[in-house]
This record gives structure tokens, sequence and C-alpha cells, in this order.
């Protein structure tokens, strides 16, 4: 099994270093004339307005801390799947308990229109 | 031999992504100095033949909740933190404390070489995601119900949060 893994890690390691060597070779290979015009964001259309490190809005923290949530409720499934058959019923109405009382905050969080983009 | 080889040069970038997360001045680098510790973690979990729990390593920890730190980091503008922000016994401190966790460790290692022994190795699935179902709906089926109704607080707790802090309350 390790034998497999170290196929994936000499394949990623084999693509970094691909990715190096094109970037060295352009490096050498390209003219370096830069000039003010030419190091601008867009070299035409509209001109760029202050600092990219600007404050997000607290309504993106809504969306991720609503993902890590189905995020867990999902990677709860995947084990719940694989031991359904040696469990039957039992396993079913615990996973349903598990998923209403989930399904209840997501209901709650629509009703109080956390998922809208206001 | 392989093996070793690997362990050892993850475990070098393991230490430097570390070291990296805590050097950087700028948060948001940091935090993804941090993804890349829990990736390199994850790839842990793959050699010691576990590949679900390093699959829920990467889904939750380096996905989901650094996206969230990642958020929260930009939502406060905290990205620039100075460089002589905090309190004025707070590098002594941390200083002393560091000294005394590694010069505990080291007493404990030094004390007990026994504890240097190689452990037993796991069960051979180890971490096999059908041996973990199991267990959690039927020794752990509490805990794992619990966990429910903490996400649940949870969920409803961000939806308040927001409603009171954002500038437009339904």
């Amino acid at each position: 099994m390790l034998q497999g893994y170290a196929v994936v890690g000499l394949y990623l390691l084999l693509s970094f270093a691909l990715l190096g060597v094109v970037l060295l070779l352009w490096w050498f290979l390209r003219p370096k004339k830069p000039n003010p015009l030419k190091l601008e964001t867009y070299e035409c259309g509209v001109q760029t307005v202050g600092d990219a490190w600007v404050q997000f809005r607290a309504q993106y923290y809504i969306f991720a801390l609503i993902f890590v949530l189905f995020d867990v409720e999902a990677v709860f499934l995947f084990p719940w799947a694989v031991a359904y058959n040696q469990l039957g019923l039992y396993a079913v109405i615990e996973m349903a308990l598990f998923l209403l009382l989930l399904l209840g905050g997501l209901l709650y969080a629509w009703r109080k229109g956390a998922l809208e983009w206001a | 031999m392989g093996e070793l080889i690997a362990f050892y040069l993850l475990a070098g970038i393991a230490v430097a992504t570390a070291l990296a997360m805590v050097i950087t001045r700028n948060a948001v680098h940091s935090a993804l100095f941090l993804v890349l510790n829990l990736v390199v973690v994850a790839v842990f979990y793959l050699l010691l033949g576990a590949p679900f729990v390093a699959m829920v390593q990467i889904a939750v920890y380096a996905g989901a909740v650094m996206v969230l730190f990642l958020f929260v980091i930009m939502m406060l503008g905290a990205e620039r933190v100075g460089g002589t922000t905090g309190l004025r016994w707070q590098v002594p401190l941390a200083g002393a404390l560091g000294a005394a966790l590694i010069g505990g460790t080291l007493f404990a290692f030094l004390r007990a070489p026994a504890g240097l022994a190689p452990v037993g190795s796991p069960p051979v699935p180890f971490g096999d995601p059908a041996a973990i179902g199991e267990r959690l709906l039927t020794t752990y089926v509490l805990p794992f119900e619990i966990t429910s109704v903490l996400l649940l607080i949870a969920m409803i707790g961000a939806v308040v949060l927001a409603r009171d802090s954002g500038p437009e309350g339904k």
C-alpha cells in the first residue's frame, strides 16, 4: 500500500520540479524591459484603487462556519455508510436523529435569513 | 528504509512550516503556513496506514477550519500584526514556558528510556472507516449524538452573532 503512495509522492515531486524547470527556463530566455505602464495590474482599463488587503464582510464568516458544520456532518456520514450493513435499522435511526438535529439548525439559519446575501 | 527517508523529509517540512507560521508577521501568511503544516500531518497519517483519518484531516482541518480562520483574519483586518503589539511580560513568559516544556520532555525521555521503545504496531486496518463507524454507533453513540447538538448550538450562535453585528439587522 505504501508503494502506491510513494508513486503519488514521486509524481507530485516530478510535477513541481517540471514547473520549476519551466519557470527557470523562461526567466533566462525572456527579455526584461519593465516600465511603469507595463507593471500596472490592468494594462488597459480601469485604474486600480487602494490595496488588495481589504477587510471582508462579516457575512463571509457565516458561510464559512456553516460550511465547517456540514463538512463535519459529511465526514460522519462516511463511517456510517460503511458500517451500515453490520448495524441495520439501529444505525439508520441514530443517523436520522443526527441529521434531523442539524437540519433543524439549517432551517433556523434559513428562516433567519442568514443564507441570503443582503 | 524508504519510509524512514520519507518520514524525516516530511518531519523537516512540518517543523519548517510550523516555525514559519510563528515567525511570519502577516497573519494571512501564517494561516497559509498552518494549512501546509496540516497537510503534511495528513501525509503522516497516510504513512501510518490510515487513509480515512488523513482525508478527514484534509477535508475538515486543512479545508473547512482554515477557510474559517482566513475569513476571520480578513474580517478583523488583522493581517498585519505590528511588531510590538502584545503585553510586555508576554515574551519572557513564553520563553520560560517553552524552556520548561523542552526541559520536561527531555527529563521524561532521559529518566525513562523505555518511553523510547517502539510501541506495538496498531491493528492492521488502522483508522478503518468501517471500524470507526461501528464503534461510533455502538460504544460511542452518546458522544456522537451530543456532537450533533454541539454543531446545532454553533450554527445558531453564529446566526445570532452575525445578525447582531451586521449593519443590516433583518
